[in-house]
């Protein structure tokens, strides 16, 4: 496959330095891609931080109803008065630590982190396509974060409907307090994220489309790049319908108009909308919805990817499964949005369509897997806390995707569609994995991203903490769903039958507390190693992608001379014959005769001559062309 | 107070006490405590201060200890200035401001976590110091701890195994109770059929994927890792493996889904009906009366007295009654009709496997066939007390947790004398009012009141 290729000269590039670089155009109006990387990472880490606080106070009721926390009062004030969390309020925590999390943490947090950071650094480009437009996806993000947050400073509260929105609970503030200023701000909000992801994605797919490095062709991109690209395909056909969505839900809130609502009498008051349909929002809604999904797990998967083949000192097994299974995923991705929706109405014929296209997206993921597995298989393994993360995110991984083909099936989710069974699936199919996946990236860039290395014993001490707890937490909530304990319940102490679950219901919270407390370790070590880390080297963990190839200091355009040309596919690990354990991208093959195979030459005739010469004087088995 | 930061663990020691100490000061719990206690506060600051300020930093590991020791003085004065408080705290208790031991309690659980966040230190610092006269003795083995994440990972592979079988067995007999209805049966079958296939897989990953790490850990900078870029054949056999079972799943999914949702016409009309309308927090039922239709409703006719919105315009509305229960007779086939008053609700039967959302403007069915009576369950459970129960699935406001509608399974003869009990939803309030707004159909109405 031809590429395009755009390979600055070294005497091209020095023409671009001569503008002064200030305190607000270097840390604040950045338009390098490194800085917003981290710009992006450090909002992220911000939020995730947040929405876990609000994690904690609703566990905190689920597991003591009955107790009182008068400093809860302190720092919510009417919100808990007396020291217990309102219902009202309570919703408005499980939807705006939802909202937060899928949004502003594993999508924005984690793609646009490590595409900012890794496509102009992996593919061999000076930046990215659009710089500014890169400058403003970040701007667009963090005012979206900034009002998102500010929700929580209105009168009414912070938006209440769950982060799925449905109307008319979202649209009728009569309905749910949450539904006044409170949801004008969260709609606002997402404009503006879904502006944000826009503007990255184009410029991610551009980027990857027209500036790789002279021999970068995409069958030597490494499979993080590809899932940045298909995770900004995905994300740039799906998130314009959410703003259909949004804006169509922002009309029937503020000028009357009936597209969602139709025959409602809300607290005893006849509303005039007529002729609209709730239905019409959840399809609007999950065209983003479901994709959105794989926009947080693929990013991870790829970053994945990376790390297990690094550390396990062996090539990613079956590079071009792995390929197809992500392409595969972003094409079903599209036509599955419908298993969300299987008890709301729809056309139950729909559904066993939709039920049938679900299940055909495990076969891919399942190829995945089994690819992780078999990298690992006679490996030469390396215990980095990257790599702890990154088989944390595959364990996560398989355990919350076998239990899709319970819920992605139709008859099976009448019972367990919106009950916990439905949230120890996600939370541990996309939210634990796509975070696990994430932290890995973090542990194994750092020294990319800040010159410095991470303190390692606090990282094991964070991964294992993690990794247990949030077994702890998500693995009881299915059988509470198999039970039939809804999702969203304020407290379980209305119904006899929920009576049993007291137990599990404390375990869950003390394992979540424990968890929360643990990130203190890593938020510790993020930003302590910030200034004191121990100085990285410039490959650190003997990797052989292209961003190992740039000094440590950031410079303005990676590379201070031109920009390596590449040669090899990104997985060379432990070639034999060859004297060290990885070989980078951009060595070529005249300088590895001896580690060599037929398949490395794809069919050139010319090398294969040289090689066979080169054979034969070494006293080596010459190849078949 | 001054903090001499040389260290990045005194730093945060001294960053945490900062925030520790922050809470304590008594004008931040608005107290109107004595000068006696406040002096008390401050000299546990000055030991804290002490503690974390000691400067003589001469070695590493006596500074920390000598730090934690501090921290630990620091956190018994603290409770006992807290415990002494709470007497004369009760004593001007305010009604409107919050009690000043909750701050206590605060700082004493932050201290708490600081003397955690302290030993961790220790430990790591002993580590450090430890790995550091083993490389001095030349004695250091940079494998050990490659070897020790890789048992950790073992010894998790345990502890997953323990958790699944803990969780199957005793949460799973918990969650576990077999259908009460026909088309429940078969969704049972195929959760135990989900549930061995996705078992296996679990547990043959996770034995892979974590005896791996041990098994082929890095043990020497000489090893290494055996190239094995692809094979298409157990590629091929793993992807079409998982494709044919997940082909038998669908189909299996897919037939019992069309025969629970898409049921013939006939039987469609010769099932009993009964209409549930959920509002913002309950559930209205509604039984057809002797004529077996429902009357029709317009939701722009519902005003206090008549909240469900019936139109007694039309006769057939006349006989319609309301349940106080969800009540349904055993073995005979009923069909749901779930509408919405406001906004988006679900009708979820756990028990029977069944759940519809109640969508304001459209009508959802659902039909199924009870086949336990609540007796026969409370005998089967050996509960007494057990109610099959239908509650709301979908978020719908402040008392979504608590919108719920008994659901009794009865006999036929007793399915009929209890609706000959149930009132009717053409009261005699309404028929008044429909009177007067309409005198022509009174007579019509007269007769309509006999039934």
């Amino acid at each position: 496959m031809s590429s395009t290729v755009i390979s600055h000269g070294a005497a091209h590039h020095d023409a671009h330095d001569h503008h002064q670089e200030t305190f607000l155009t270097k840390y604040v109006f950045s338009q390098d891609h490194k800085m917003i990387a981290k710009q992006f990472l450090i909002t992220g880490i911000v939020m995730a931080v947040f929405a876990m606080m609000l994690s904690i106070l609703f566990r905190i009721q689920l597991a003591w109803p009955d107790t009182d926390f008068p400093i809860l009062e302190v720092f919510l004030g009417k919100w808990a008065e007396g020291g217990r969390i309102k219902p009202d309020f309570f919703l408005s925590l499980v939807t705006i630590h939802g909202t937060m999390m899928v949004f502003f943490v594993l999508t924005a947090g984690l793609s646009g982190t490590f595409s900012n950071l890794l496509i102009p650094y992996q593919l061999g480009a000076r930046d990215m396509a659009s710089p500014f437009m890169n400058m403003l996806s970040y701007w667009f993000f963090l005012t979206a974060c900034v009002i998102m947050t500010a929700s929580f400073f209105v009168e009414s509260g912070p938006a209440a409907a769950g982060w799925t929105i449905y109307p008319p609970l979202s649209s009728v503030p009569t309905s749910i307090a949450g539904s006044g200023l409170g949801m004008t701000l969260w709609l606002i909000s997402m404009a503006l994220f879904i502006i944000s992801q826009v503007l990255g994605g184009v410029n991610y797919i551009s980027t990857i489309l027209n500036m790789r490095t002279k021999g970068m062709d995409l069958w030597k991109m490494p499979l993080t790049i590809w899932s940045f690209f298909l995770t900004a395909i995905v994300g740039l056909l799906s998130f314009p319908v959410l703003v259909s969505a949004v804006v169509l839900l922002f009309f029937d809130r503020s000028v009357g108009t009936s597209f969602y609502l139709s025959d409602l009498v809300v607290q005893g008051e006849i509303l005039p909308n007529e002729g609209g349909s709730p239905i019409l929002f959840q399809h609007l809604f999950w065209f983003l919805g479901h994709p959105e999904v794989y926009i947080v797990v693929m990013p991870a998967m790829g970053l994945t990817s990376e790390i297990i083949s690094t550390n396990s000192r062996k090539p990613i097994f079956g590079y071009h499964a792995m390929v197809y299974s992500l392409v595969g995923i972003t094409v079903l991705s599209f036509i599955v949005w419908g298993h969300h929706m299987f008890v709301t109405g729809m056309n139950p014929f729909l559904g066993g369509v939709f039920m049938i296209t679900t299940l055909i997206i495990a076969v891919p993921s399942a190829v995945k897997a089994f690819n992780y597995t078999a990298t690992l298989w006679r490996g030469n393994i390396r215990f980095t806390p990257a790599m702890m993360f990154a088989i944390g995110m595959v364990s996560f991984f398989v355990s919350g995707g076998v239990t899709g083909l319970y819920v992605g099936n139709a008859a099976l989710d009448i019972n367990l569609h919106d009950t916990y069974f439905v949230v120890a699936h996600f939370h541990l199919v996309m939210g634990s994995a796509s975070i696990f996946g994430m932290l890995a990236g973090v542990y194994h860039w750092y020294p990319k991203m800040f010159g410095r290395m991470m303190d390692t014993k606090l990282g094991y001490l964070h991964f294992w903490i993690t990794f247990i707890c949030a077994y702890l937490v998500f693995f009881p909530m299915h059988f509470m769903g198999i039970d039939g304990v809804p999702r969203r319940y304020y407290t379980f102490t209305a119904f006899p039958f929920m009576d049993k679950w007291f137990s599990v219901n404390l375990l869950i919270t003390w394992a979540a507390i424990v968890a929360a407390l643990a990130q203190v370790a890593f938020l510790w070590n993020f930003f302590a190693s910030i200034w004191k880390g121990k100085k990285a080297t410039q490959n650190p963990w003997a990797a052989n992608t292209l961003e190992w190839t740039t000094p440590v200091e950031h410079i303005h355009g990676n590379w201070p001379g031109e920009i390596p040309t590449v040669y090899r596919w990104p997985y060379d690990y432990s070639k034999p014959g060859h004297d060290t354990d990885f070989i980078p991208q951009h060595i070529p093959y005249s300088e590895t005769m001896s580690s060599n195979l037929p398949h490395d030459f794809e069919g050139n005739e010319e090398a294969i001559r040289i090689q066979n010469e080169w054979n034969k004087a070494n006293n080596r088995e010459v190849i078949e062309g | 107070m001054k903090f001499k930061i040389n260290n990045r663990f005194r730093t945060v020691l001294g960053c945490l006490l900062a925030v520790g100490l922050f809470f304590s000061t008594p004008s931040l719990a608005f107290q109107q405590d004595s000068l006696a206690q406040e002096t008390q506060v401050s000299t546990a600051t000055d030991t804290v201060g002490e503690g974390a300020a000691s400067p003589a930093a001469t070695e590493e590991v006596a500074d920390t200890v000598s730090a934690a020791g501090g921290e630990a003085a620091a956190a018994t004065t603290t409770s006992t200035t807290a415990s002494s408080s709470s007497s004369s705290a009760s004593a001007a208790d305010e009604g409107t401001q919050i009690d000043p031991q909750v701050y206590k309690n605060m700082t004493y659980y932050i201290l708490l976590f600081l003397i955690i966040c302290t030993v961790v230190a220790i430990v790591g610092k002993v580590l450090s110091i430890y790995e550091l006269t083993r490389k001095m003795n030349g004695k250091y083995n940079p494998f050990a701890n490659n070897t020790l994440q890789s048992v950790l990972f073992l010894v998790f592979l345990v502890g997953f195994f323990a958790m699944l079988y803990y969780g199957y067995a005793v949460w799973g007999s918990w969650a576990w109770r077999d259908a009460a209805t026909e088309h429940g049966k078969d969704i049972d079958t195929m959760f135990i059929v989900t549930t061995v296939i996705i078992t296996i897989v679990l547990v043959v990953i996770h034995l892979l994927l974590l005896s791996f790490p041990y098994i082929y850990r890095m043990r020497s900078s000489e090893s290494r890792a055996y190239y094995y870029p692809h094979n298409d054949t157990i590629e091929k056999i793993w992807t079409i493996v998982p494709a044919v079972v997940l082909t038998v799943l669908v189909l299996f999914g897919f037939f019992t889904w069309r025969s629970i949702t898409n049921v013939p016409e006939e039987l469609q009309k010769s099932a009993i009906q009964i209409e549930v309308l959920g509002e913002q927090f309950q559930w209205q039922v509604r039984y057809p009366g002797n004529d077996g239709e429902f009357g029709k409703r317009n939701y722009k006719l519902t005003t206090p007295m008549n909240s469900y919105g019936i139109d007694f315009a039309d006769k057939r509305a006349w006989d319609d009654i309301q349940g106080s229960d969800i009540v349904i007779p055993v073995n005979k086939s009923v069909r749901f009709h779930i509408i919405s008053k406001d906004i988006i609700h679900s009708f979820y039967i756990p028990d029977f496997r069944v759940q519809i959302n109640a969508v304001p403007g459209m009508t959802n069915y659902f039909q199924f066939t009870p086949t336990i009576t609540t007796e026969e369950m409370r005998e089967k459970m050996n509960d007494p007390k057990y109610h099959f129960v239908m509650l709301c699935n979908k978020i719908c406001g402040s008392g979504h947790y608590n919108m719920q509608k008994n659901v009794v399974v009865v006999t036929e003869e007793e399915y009929k004398e209890w609706l000959s009990t149930q009132g009717k939803y053409f009261t005699e309030d309404l028929q008044k009012e429909f009177a007067s707004a309409s005198s022509d159909d009174a007579k019509e109405l007269a007769t309509a009141s006999l039934n």
